[in-house]
C-alpha cells in the first residue's frame, strides 16, 4: 500500500465542500509541507501511522501544533480534524500554544528530584520568571517539568529541545538559560556540537535526519563505568565454544 | 564473585562504535539468513532469553506464537519507548551501539517472517533517534536492509518511528495503537499481538535490549548464552545503577548478580552514607531495603522476595531520602501518565496523589495509611494494564517497610528530612 488512498480521500472531502482547504499556510509553504508529508506517509503500510510524525512536522514549521497544522494533517490523511486533535492532545511533546525557541526541561521524577532536580527547578523557575509550560516574553525559553528521561545515572538531568544536559546544578542551569537567552552557542553533554532549535529538532523527529548523528561521544561518563571496571579487572564475556579468538 | 560480561556495552568506549565501521559486518544476520527461520526461533528458545523490557517473557516462545502460513503480513515492532522511572539502559545502548539493534531486527524479522519492522523510540531523545536513523541508513546502503538481503531473497523494510511523550506507550498494545496513529491506550487482551497486533496482523513486540542480544546468540550459540546467568534466568543484562552511589552507571553482568556485588564495583553508597531503600527494576517494582542486598537479581529470586526484576533499574537512595516524598513523586508520575481509559487507574492514581501530598506535608492521619492501601488494593489487578498495577508497588512496599516514617510525618506535622541533604551537592 502507498500513501495514495488518503490523498484521494481528501480530494473527495474537498469536492464535498468541507473546510479542509482552509489551511492557513502560504502556497509555497503548503507545497513544501505536502512534499514532506507524502514522503512520511509513504514509509508506512497504512497512512494513518504517519500521524505522529506529521504532527512533529507541523511543530517543525510552526513551533507548536497550530490550527492550520491540524487541518493539514487531517487533509493529508483523510481524517476529521477532531480525530487529529484527539491524538495531538494526548501526547505531551505536542505543544498546544506557541512555545519558545528552546524548550528547557528539568526532570522532577523521584530520582532526579531527590538528587537536586527539585532545587534546580525552583531556582530556575524563579530566575527565569516563568512556571511550567510557560514561555518568557522574549519567546526564547519555555520551561517544563519533565518526567523520567532515561538518563538517571546522570542525575540531575535537564533536557533542552530534547538534547541531554547531564549532571546539572542550580548554577549550571541558570548559566545555561542565560546563555541561551544571550544567543551564545550551547552544546549538549551528549549530542551535537551546536544545540538545535525546537523547530529543527522537531524535523528530526518527523524522520528527516539533519546530518549530525556522528557528532558527540559514543557514550560518556556513567555509561562507561561498568566497562571500565571490567577492563580494569580483565573481565570479558565467556568465549563461544569452538571460537578461534 | 560474579564478574561483569561486557557484550552489548563492549564497544561503547570506541569513538566510532555507532557506525558500521565500528560495529563490524552483520555476520550474525548473514548466518541467520542462511538458516531455516524455525531454526532461528529454536536457537533463541534454547538460549533461554527472556524479555529485557521488564516482564521477562521468553523471547523465542513469543516468536513461536506467530502463526505461519496464514497469508497475512507479519510485523516486528521494537519497543524503544524506555520511560519507566529509573530505567536508562536502552537509550545509551541505542546511542552507542545502534547496529546491534538493527542487526537483531533483521534476524528477528526473518525468524517470524516479517517484511516490515518498526523501531518505536520515545521522542524525547533526539540524539538517540539520530544515531538509530543513521544506523538504519547505513544498513540500507550496505544492502543489509531492503530487498534480497545477503542474496537470500529475503526483503525487509525498517522504519524508525518517533513517539511524542507518553509513558503508557511502553505498554505493548498502547504502543501499537500509537504506531497506528491513535491515542496510545492499551487494548483488551486477548487477542494478543501475536494474533492481532499492528493493523490486526500477527506482530511481535520486543524490547530493545532483547532484540540487541539476539545477534550474539546467533553468532555464539544458544549454549554460550545459556551458560551465563541462573537456571531460569539465563544470559546477561545491563544493570543500571543510579542515585546515591559513588559511581552510578551501566554494568553489564550475568543475571543473578547481587546489589552487594554491583555496589562493590560501583564504589559503594556515596561516602559517609548508608543504603536505605532501592528499586530492583524501576518504580513499578516494589522497593527493597538493605536486607535485600544479597538477593540474586534474577526473575525468580527477586520475585520470591516480593518484588520484580523489571528492567534492572537500580535506583539507590541513602538515609537522607524521605521515602514518603519519593513515593509521592512516583505517584504523581503515574497520575500524570495514566491514559484515562480505565476507572481504577485514572481515579485511583488521582486520589492517591491527593492523599500522599497531605501525608508528605504532615497533615495526614494514620487513617490515611489505610486509605492509600485501600485505594491501591482497588487498583491492583483491576486496571486495564500494568501501569495501574505498577502504581501500587511503591505504595504497598513503602507502607510495609517504612510505616514508622509515614507516622513520623504526622507526629511532627511535617517532613522530618532536609531535602538539601539528599542532593548531589548537599553531601559536600
Amino acid at each position: 500500500m502507498s500513501g495514495k488512498p488518503p490523498v484521494q480521500a481528501a480530494r473527495v472531502a474537498n469536492e464535498e465542500g468541507s473546510a479542509t482547504m482552509s489551511t492557513g499556510y502560504a502556497p509555497e509553504v503548503r507545497e513544501r509541507l505536502e512534499t514532506d508529508a507524502k514522503e512520511i506517509i509513504g514509509r508506512y503500510p497504512r497512512p494513518r501511522s504517519a500521524l505522529l510524525p506529521l504532527l512533529h512536522l507541523v511543530q517543525s514549521e510552526d513551533g507548536y501544533i497550530s490550527d492550520a497544522g491540524q487541518e493539514f494533517c487531517a487533509e493529508m490523511l483523510g481524517l476529521s480534524k477532531a480525530e487529529v486533535v484527539g491524538v495531538a492532545t494526548f501526547y505531551t511533546m505536542y505543544k498546544r500554544k506557541p512555545a519558545g525557541e528552546y524548550n528547557v526541561g528539568v526532570c522532577i521524577n523521584t530520582l532526579c528530584a531527590v538528587m537536586g532536580g527539585d532545587q534546580i527547578w525552583e531556582e530556575l523557575s524563579e530566575h527565569v520568571g516563568v512556571g511550567h509550560d510557560e514561555t518568557t516574553e522574549d519567546g526564547k525559553i519555555t520551561l517544563e517539568r519533565l518526567e523520567c528521561n532515561a538518563a538517571c545515572d546522570f542525575a540531575p538531568v535537564m533536557m533542552v529541545n530534547w538534547e541531554f544536559f547531564d549532571n546539572q546544578t542550580p548554577e549550571s542551569a541558570r548559566q545555561l538559560v542565560d546563555d541561551l537567552r544571550a544567543g551564545k552557542e550551547v552544546a549538549p553533554t551528549r549530542g551535537p556540537r551546536r544545540l538545535c532549535t525546537f523547530k529543527e529538532a522537531s524535523r528530526v523527529l518527523a524522520g528527516f535526519p539533519d546530518g549530525q548523528a556522528a557528532e558527540g561521544p559514543s557514550a560518556a561518563g556513567p555509561s562507561l563505568e561498568g566497562l571500565k571496571v571490567a577492563k580494569a579487572n580483565g573481565w570479558e564475556a565467556p568465549k563461544a565454544e569452538g571460537s578461534s579468538e | 564473585m560474579t564478574q561483569l560480561t561486557p557484550i552489548l556495552t563492549r564497544n561503547w568506549d570506541q569513538d566510532d562504535s555507532f557506525t558500521l565501521d565500528g560495529y563490524g559486518e552483520y555476520a550474525a544476520a548473514k548466518k541467520a539468513l542462511g538458516m531455516d527461520p524455525d531454526a532461528v526461533i529454536q536457537a533463541v528458545k534454547d538460549s533461554g532469553l527472556r524479555g529485557r523490557g521488564g516482564a521477562g517473557f521468553p523471547t523465542g516462545m513469543k516468536w513461536g506464537f506467530i502463526p505461519q502460513g496464514d497469508g497475512k503480513a507479519h510485523y516486528l515492532v521494537v519497543n524503544a519507548d524506555e520511560s519507566e522511572p529509573g530505567t536508562c539502559k536502552d537509550i545509551p545502548l541505542m546511542m552507542a551501539n545502534p547496529h546491534a539493534l538493527v542487526e537483531g531486527v533483521i534476524i528477528a524479522s526473518y525468524a517470524i517472517r516479517a517484511n516490515h519492522a518498526f523501531i518505536y523510540i520515545r521522542g524525547e531523545v533526539v540524539h538517540v533517534i539520530r544515531r538509530v536513523q543513521a544506523a538504519v541508513r547505513e544498513a540500507y546502503e550496505k544492502g543489509y536492509l531492503g530487498t534480497d538481503i545477503f542474496g537470500s531473497g529475503y526483503d525487509l523494510e525498517l522504519v524508525v518511528h518517533s513517539g511524542a511523550g507518553a509513558y503508557i506507550c511502553g505498554e505493548e498494545t498502547a504502543l501499537l495503537d500509537s504506531l497506528e496513529g491513535y491515542r496510545g491506550q492499551p487494548r483488551l487482551k486477548p487477542p494478543f499481538p501475536a494474533v492481532a497486533g499492528l493493523y490486526a496482523s500477527p506482530t511481535v513486540v520486543n524490547n530493545v535490549e532483547s532484540i540487541a542480544s539476539v545477534p550474539s546468540i546467533i553468532a555464539n550459540g544458544a549454549d554460550w548464552f545459556a551458560g551465563m546467568g541462573t537456571e531460569k534466568s539465563k544470559g546477561f543484562g545491563i544493570f543500571s545503577l543510579s542515585g546515591h552511589v559513588t559511581r552510578p552507571g551501566q554494568y553489564e553482568a550475568p543475571l543473578g548478580i547481587t546489589l552487594r556485588e554491583l555496589l562493590d564495583m560501583a564504589g559503594g553508597i556515596r561516602e559517609g552514607h548508608e543504603l536505605k531503600f532501592w528499586t530492583p527494576g524501576g518504580s513499578s517494582t516494589p522497593i527493597f531495603t538493605a536486607e535485600h542486598l544479597d538477593v540474586p537479581l534474577d526473575f525468580e529470586s527477586v520475585g520470591a522476595k516480593g518484588s520484580m526484576l523489571g528492567t534492572r533499574a537500580l535506583q539507590i537512595f541513602d538515609e537522607t531520602t524521605c521515602v514518603v516524598r519519593a513515593v509521592m513523586r512516583w505517584t504523581e508520575f503515574y497520575a500524570h501518565e495514566s491514559c484515562g481509559k480505565c476507572t481504577p487507574c485514572r481515579e485511583g492514581t488521582y486520589w492517591l496523589k491527593q492523599v500522599l501530598k497531605r501525608l508528605e506535608k504532615g497533615q495526614g492521619t494514620e487513617d490515611d495509611l489505610a486509605t492509600i492501601t485501600d485505594i491501591a488494593d482497588n487498583i491492583l489487578g483491576r486496571s486495564f494494564c500494568a501501569l495501574g498495577d505498577g502504581a501500587t508497588s511503591p505504595i504497598h512496599s513503602s507502607v510495609k517497610h517504612f510505616r514508622d516514617e509515614y507516622l513520623k510525618h504526622f507526629e511532627i506535622g511535617g517532613c522530618p528530612f532536609d531535602p538539601a541533604a539528599s542532593t548531589v551537592w548537599g553531601s559536600k
